[in-house]
C-alpha cells in the first residue's frame, strides 16, 4: 500500500477526519482571513479603475472567483461521488453531499454578480450568453442534486443514488457547455464584451488571482465546517436511533 | 437477446392495452402547442418563427410526463425484483424499458408534430425535418427518462423531482434538434452539421444512460 493509500484509507474513519478537520480548520480560516482582507484592499483601494468601465469592473474582482468555484464546486461534488461509488469511502458522501449547497450559493451569487454587472455594461440584467446560460444550467444541476438528496431518507441510499446523478452530470456538462455556444452563436452573433478581449493587466491581475485564493480558501473552510457538522448529525441521528430502539425494547418487556 | 426482445414485447402489450399514457401524453402535447399561442398572439409569422422551439419544448413535456411509469408498476408489485433476478443483466433491461417506452410515447408524439406544425404556421418544407429531428431526438429523450425514474424509483414526489433532474440533461438534443429545423426554414447554417450532433448525442445516450440506469436500479432494488 502506498502513502497516499494508506492517508486515504485512514481518513475513512470519521474520528480521524474530525481530528485532522480541527487541526486544520483555524489555520486555513486565518489564511482565508487575511488573504481576504488583502485581497479586499487591493481591489478596492490599490486597483486602478477601467477606463471604460469605471468603479462596476470593481465586482470583477468577486464575480470571477465566483465563477469559478461555481466550476471547482461541482469538481469536488464529481470527484467526490467517483470515490463513494467506487470505494464506498464514507467521508466521500459526507464531503460530496455538504459541497453541494455551498457550490450551488457560488453559483447564484456568479449569476447574481454577473447580473448586477450586466446591467451599466450590457444596460440589461440578463443577456442569453453562452456562458451565462451554461452557468444557469450548471445552477439547475446543483438544484437536482440538493432535491434528490432530500427526497431520499436513507442517507447511504441518496449518498449513491446523488453519486449516480453527479457523474451523469458531470459527464453532460461538457456537453451542455458545447451546445450552448453552438446555439448562442446561431441566433446571435457575438454582441456581448468578452471579458477576455483585452489582456488584463498585471495591476489587475495581482488582486484578482489573490481574491480568488480567498475565495478558494473560504470555499474549503466552508466546506470542512459543513462536513464536521454533517459527521455530528449523523452521529446523533444514531444516537437518537438506538435511543428509540432501547425504549421500544423496555416497553417490549414491560408488556 | 430473445428474453431482451420478449421484455421489449412485454411492455408495449401493456402499454397498448392500458392505453391510458399515450393517449395521456398525446393529449398534453396538443394542450400545450394549442395553449401557447394564446399566450403569444395569433401572429401566424411569430408562430412561424417559433414553430420549432415551441414544439420541441412541448414534446420534451410531454414526454416527461410519460418517463416516470417505466419502472414505477413494475417496481410497486415486485416483477421488477423478478426480472431483475432473470438472465438479462440489469443494463439491457433498462434499455430495453427505455425501448419499449421510446417505441409506445416517443414514435406516436413524432408522428402527432406535423399536425400540430399546422397549427403553429411551419412552413412546408420544414415537416419532413421536424418528423426526422424528432425521431432521432426521441430515444434520447427516452433513455434519459429511464435514467431519471431509476433514479426517483419509489419516492412519493418522484414526478417533480424528475423534471429537476431530467431538463436540464435534455438541454442539448433541444437545441441541437431545434437548430438542424432551423437551419432549414431560416439557413444559413448547414442541417447537416447540427443534425449529425443530434444523431451522435442519441447514441451516446443510448449506450450510456443505460448503465447509470442500471445502478440506480441496484441502489433501489436492495
Amino acid at each position: 500500500m502506498t502513502q497516499a493509500e494508506g492517508t486515504f484509507n485512514r481518513l475513512a474513519n470519521p474520528t480521524r477526519f474530525m481530528g485532522l478537520a480541527s487541526t486544520i480548520l483555524p489555520w486555513l480560516t486565518g489564511l482565508t482571513a487575511i488573504l481576504l482582507v488583502a485581497g479586499l484592499y487591493l481591489a478596492f483601494f490599490v486597483a486602478p479603475e477601467d477606463y471604460q468601465q469605471g468603479h462596476t469592473v470593481k465586482i470583477m474582482f468577486i464575480h470571477v472567483p465566483f465563477a469559478w468555484l461555481a466550476m471547482m464546486g461541482y469538481s469536488v461534488i464529481a470527484i467526490a461521488s467517483i470515490g463513494s461509488l467506487i470505494w464506498r469511502h464514507p467521508m466521500a458522501d459526507v464531503a460530496a453531499k455538504t459541497a453541494a449547497p455551498i457550490g450551488a450559493c457560488f453559483t447564484l451569487l456568479a449569476l447574481i454578480t454577473g447580473s448586477l454587472w450586466g446591467k451599466p455594461m450590457w444596460g440589461t440584467y440578463w443577456v442569453w450568453d453562452a456562458r451565462l446560460t451554461s452557468v444557469l444550467l450548471l445552477f439547475f444541476l446543483y438544484l437536482g442534486l440538493m432535491a434528490l438528496w432530500q427526497a431520499i431518507e436513507e442517507p447511504s441510499r441518496a449518498g449513491r443514488a446523488a453519486a449516480i446523478l453527479a457523474i451523469v452530470g458531470s459527464v453532460n456538462i461538457p456537453i451542455i457547455k458545447f451546445s450552448v455556444d453552438w446555439w448562442n452563436t446561431l441566433h446571435q452573433p457575438a454582441s456581448v464584451v468578452k471579458l477576455d478581449g483585452p489582456a488584463i493587466h498585471s495591476s489587475i491581475l495581482i488582486p484578482l488571482l489573490i481574491m480568488a485564493a480567498a475565495f478558494t480558501c473560504l470555499f474549503f473552510v466552508l466546506h470542512l465546517m459543513a462536513m464536521r457538522t454533517e459527521v455530528l448529525r449523523r452521529r446523533v441521528q444514531a444516537l437518537r436511533l438506538t435511543h428509540v430502539d432501547a425504549a421500544g425494547a423496555t416497553q417490549g418487556a414491560r408488556a | 437477446m430473445s428474453a431482451f426482445m420478449s421484455l421489449i414485447a412485454r411492455d408495449l402489450r401493456l402499454a397498448w392495452r392500458e392505453g391510458g399514457a399515450i393517449s395521456t401524453a398525446l393529449g398534453f402535447y396538443l394542450v400545450v402547442v394549442a395553449i401557447l399561442p394564446l399566450g403569444l398572439g395569433p401572429d401566424l409569422n411569430l408562430l412561424a418563427r417559433i414553430a420549432p422551439g415551441i414544439l420541441w419544448v412541448a414534446l420534451l413535456l410531454a414526454a416527461l410526463l410519460s418517463v416516470d411509469r417505466i419502472f414505477h408498476n413494475d417496481h410497486e408489485d415486485g416483477t421488477l425484483e423478478i426480472i431483475a433476478l432473470g438472465p438479462l443483466p440489469l443494463e439491457l433491461v433498462a434499455a430495453a424499458k427505455a425501448t419499449a417506452h421510446w417505441i409506445s410515447i416517443g414514435i406516436p408524439l413524432t408522428l402527432a408534430a406535423p399536425i400540430l406544425a399546422l397549427l403553429l404556421n411551419l412552413p412546408a418544407e420544414a415537416f419532413w425535418v421536424l418528423v426526422l429531428t424528432m425521431a432521432t431526438g426521441t430515444p434520447a429523450i427516452s433513455f434519459l427518462g429511464a435514467l431519471g425514474a431509476a433514479l426517483t424509483l419509489g419516492l412519493g414526489r418522484g414526478g417533480l423531482l424528475l423534471a429537476l433532474l431530467i431538463l436540464p440533461l435534455y438541454t442539448p438534443v433541444l437545441i441541437f434538434g431545434v437548430a438542424a429545423m432551423n437551419a432549414v426554414i431560416t439557413g444559413p447554417s448547414p442541417f447537416l452539421s447540427s443534425y449529425l450532433i443530434l444523431c451522435a448525442i442519441t447514441l451516446a445516450t443510448v449506450v450510456l444512460a443505460p448503465i447509470a440506469a442500471a445502478a440506480a436500479l441496484r441502489l433501489n432494488l436492495n
